[in-house]
Order: structure tokens, then C-alpha cells, then sequence
């Protein structure tokens, strides 16, 4: 049975209608119109859709939207660098080149956020093992590397 | 997808509503499992009952004897940061963080990886090594089960309908005893095991005072390998034995092939992960 949840998505506190079996991938997608957050393979393989909840990377395609009330939603919309602007992350992954078909990009940017809010100066291999969760059909993860390097307190 | 959703505030309310169900409710707690196996359409549930707004059953303490609890909604993830565990009984930690990705352990949960019954349930070779046992909440009231005897198959457990397990507990490790869990896998510790080995093993000089040595995913459930430990046990522990008891491990192996390796690789990788883990667990 249909009912209203309320969400708290990028600072902004939204009213949804929402079955209780959809997944908080559909609703940021169909019901918010945040389409950043992609779903490729829906099974938490791919982390394509991974979004933070309470600062956590979290796979949103097997997340009940009804589990997300009460807590706070960052999605790639909600980056913000310091100047309002881009994070540096997204322009990091500007700069280095490092989105192909671009399907993956905002899973892996968001992922690469958790892992450095956690550790600001992690090595090559613990950015890799960090991104191991996330897949790039392109295969480019040479320039993910290098842009997610970038961002480390060594790459500034 | 598609179910009717319930969020019990207490055990003994989820308990009654897994019982009004009629066995076509399913637990979901983190849902990591759960929902992906309703979206490849593996089960197909009429009702959810949700165990997350239940307070309470997400802690990690242990007692002044040293005893471990673990509540049931913990996440894999607290379990592989617990400054506690890591000191007390590391190899836990080092078990949960195999498990998938970082965005899959933040969310699921001890409980479900154990309920769940798969035969790679990470979690379960090291918590069988250390003869954990699970505390299980039902109408008729609690009783606890040693982990060993938990899982009945693939997918099955021991749990009755309209019982919930609660809280896994876990003997302190006596000093001396070392824990290692070796997990073999693709895509770094994402993709389920191929194989997984867990030894925990005391040594008394060169002599193994005693061990315990489980194996993941290569068996319906994850199993005790009794006949290497046999081997292993009150002797003096050199190449030969390992290699012996590696290869008694492999033998009671009875791994299946699937789309991640097949059942002769498994039973090779037996071999090699039990010789790892042996020679891992007797270095002090």
C-alpha cells in the first residue's frame, strides 16, 4: 500500500508517495528526478548507485527507500565544492579524464568521497581496494586512480 | 518486488507477526541479501518484517569473563572496526572485512549473513572455530544453539518458524590461540568465496595443543574438516602433517560446481588455502 515518507535527500527535506518494496535507487531516480544516482546491474555488484546515508557509502538498489527516513541522503547532486561549485573529486575526474561513457562516474565519485572522509591520504592499493565494490564497463580505472589520487592530502 | 511491509518495535511483536505469516514473511534486516534475492527473483515473500526499528539489538560488548555478544543487527562493517574485536578476537574482524564491498558491509548485518545459511557466509568458518553459538528467540521462549549446528543446507538453518535470532555469542580465545580465515575469491574480497578456510589454532612450542579448522562455500553448509584436525591435534606439526591434513581437508570437501569455480578446482583450492592457513596459524 502506497504512502507519504519523508526524506531528507542533499539537505532538503522531500515528501515522497512510495510503495514500501521500492528501493531508495527508484525513488531518488522516478519520484525526485535525481538522475546522477544510476542502477546497472541492481544487485550490489556494480556500485553504480551507491549514494552516502549518514556519511556511509550505501548501494541504493538493495536499500528500502523506507529504510532511508529519518536519515541524511547525499546523492552526486549534492556535492558541492567550497566555492558552491564542483567538489574537487568531480573536477578531479575532469581534469584526469577519467569518465568514459560516464554510467559509473557518480557511484565511483561517491564511493571515492566515503573512502577519503575516512582516510584523506590513502595509498594506490587502498584507493583500488576502496573502488573494488564499484565496476567501469569502460575499464578506465587508470584515471579514476589517478584523479581520486589527486584529492589525497599528497595529490593537493 | 512486491510486499507488504512491517516494522515490529519489539522481538516478541516480530516474533507474532512471523508466526501470523504463516511462513510467507521473510526477516529483513540490513537487506543486502534479502532484497537481492527477491530481485533475481529467488523468493517472492508476502511480507517483510523489518527487525531494524527494533532497539537495542545493535552492540558489540563483552563481559568481564571475556565472552563476546554481538547483536544481531550489527554490521559486518562495525565488526571489522571494533578496536575490541581487532585486540580480543581479530581473526572476527579480519573475516568481516572479506565480506564484499565497504558499501555492503556498512549495511548488512551479522544476523543476516548467518541467517541467510549460505555455505560462503563469510562470517561463519571463524565463528564455528571459535565455537560461537547464536541466542534464538521464539514464542516458546529462547534457546541458545551452538553455530555449528545452525546451518541444515544451503539457504536452511535450524530456525523454526516465528523464531528470530537475537545475538551471537562467543567464548573468549585463550591466550596462546591464534585465529586466521583465508578467503579465496575474485574481484579482491567482492565476489562471494570460492573457498574459504578458517584455523584456529593453540601451539605449545611445535606441538598443536588443538585446532579447529572450518571450511567455507565447499560443502552444503560451512563445515568442521574433523579428520585434518585429528591429524593436526597433541602432534608435533611439521610439512608432512600440513600437507597430510591438507589433503584430509580436501577430502571431506564436497564442493559444487557453479557459474564461480568448479568442484574440482574447489577441492584443489582446499588444499592450498587449509596449507596457508596451517602455516599462517602455527607462526606465533
Amino acid at each position: 500500500m502506497k504512502q507519504v515518507i519523508t526524506l531528507r535527500v542533499n539537505g532538503i527535506v522531500e515528501e515522497v508517495y512510495i510503495e514500501p518494496w521500492w528501493t531508495l535507487s527508484r525513488v531518488l531516480r522516478e519520484e525526485l528526478g535525481l538522475v546522477g544516482t544510476k542502477e546497472a546491474c541492481g544487485n550490489g555488484f556494480c556500485g553504480s548507485c551507491t549514494v552516502l546515508i549518514d556519511g556511509k557509502a550505501v548501494k541504493s538498489c538493495l536499500y528500502l527507500a523506507m529504510k532511508a527516513r529519518g536519515k541524511e541522503i547525499t546523492t552526486i547532486e549534492g556535492l558541492k565544492g567550497k566555492d558552491g561549485g564542483l567538489h574537487p573529486l568531480q573536477k578531479a575526474f575532469v581534469q584526469h579524464f577519467a569518465v568514459q561513457c560516464g554510467y559509473c562516474t557518480a557511484g565511483m565519485i561517491i564511493a571515492a568521497k566515503a573512502m577519503l572522509d575516512e582516510n584523506p591520504n590513502p595509498s594506490e592499493e587502498e584507493i583500488r581496494a576502496g573502488l573494488s565494490g564499484n565496476l567501469c564497463r569502460c575499464t578506465g580505472y587508470l584515471k579514476i586512480v589517478e584523479a581520486i589520487l589527486a584529492c589525497t592530502e599528497r595529490g593537493e | 518486488m512486491r510486499f507488504n511491509y512491517l516494522e515490529p518495535r519489539t522481538i516478541e511483536e516480530a516474533v507474532s507477526l512471523l508466526i501470523r505469516c504463516q511462513g510467507m514473511a521473510k526477516v529483513i534486516a540490513g537487506g543486502t541479501d534479502l532484497l537481492n534475492q527477491i530481485r533475481l527473483k529467488m523468493i517472492k515473500p508476502e511480507y517483510l518484517v523489518d527487525i531494524g526499528y527494533i532497539p537495542d539489538l545493535d552492540y558489540i560488548k563483552y563481559d568481564s569473563e571475556g565472552w563476546l555478544s554481538i547483536g544481531t543487527l550489527a554490521t559486518i562493517r562495525s565488526l571489522e572496526m571494533s578496536a575490541e574485536i581487532q585486540q580480543r578476537h581479530p581473526v572476527i574482524s579480519q573475516a568481516a572485512s572479506l565480506l564484499g564491498s565497504m558499501a555492503i558491509r556498512n549495511v548488512g548485518t551479522i544476523g543476516g549473513n548467518l541467517c541467510h545459511a549460505s555455505p560462503s557466509a563469510e562470517t561463519a568458518p571463524a565463528l564455528i572455530g571459535l565455537e560461537a553459538r547464536v541466542k534464538v528467540v521464539g514464542s516458546d521462549g529462547e534457546r541458545t544453539v551452538p553455530l555449528e549446528n545452525f546451518f541444515t543446507g544451503p539457504g536452511q538453518t535450524v530456525l523454526q518458524r516465528g523464531e528470530l535470532m537475537v545475538e551471537i555469542q562467543v567464548p573468549p580465545m585463550p591466550a596462546g590461540t591464534k585465529g586466521v580465515y583465508l578467503k579465496h575469491s575474485t574481484r579482491g574480497t567482492v565476489n562471494p568465496a570460492i573457498v574459504g578456510v578458517a584455523a584456529i589454532v593453540a601451539m605449545d612450542g611445535k606441538r598443536c595443543k588443538e585446532i579447529k579448522l572450518v571450511l567455507g562455500a565447499v560443502a552444503p553448509t560451512p563445515i568442521r574438516a574433523k579428520k585434518a584436525e585429528e591429524i593436526l591435534r597433541g602432534e608435533e606439526i611439521d610439512d608432512t602433517l600440513i600437507e597430510k591434513a591438507a589433503q584430509a581437508a580436501s577430502d571431506e570437501s564436497s564442493p559444487i560446481t557453479d557459474v564461480r569455480a568448479s568442484a574440482d578446482y574447489r577441492k584443489e583450492m582446499v588444499k592450498v588455502f587449509t596449507r596457508y592457513a596451517l602455516r599462517n596459524g602455527i607462526t606465533h
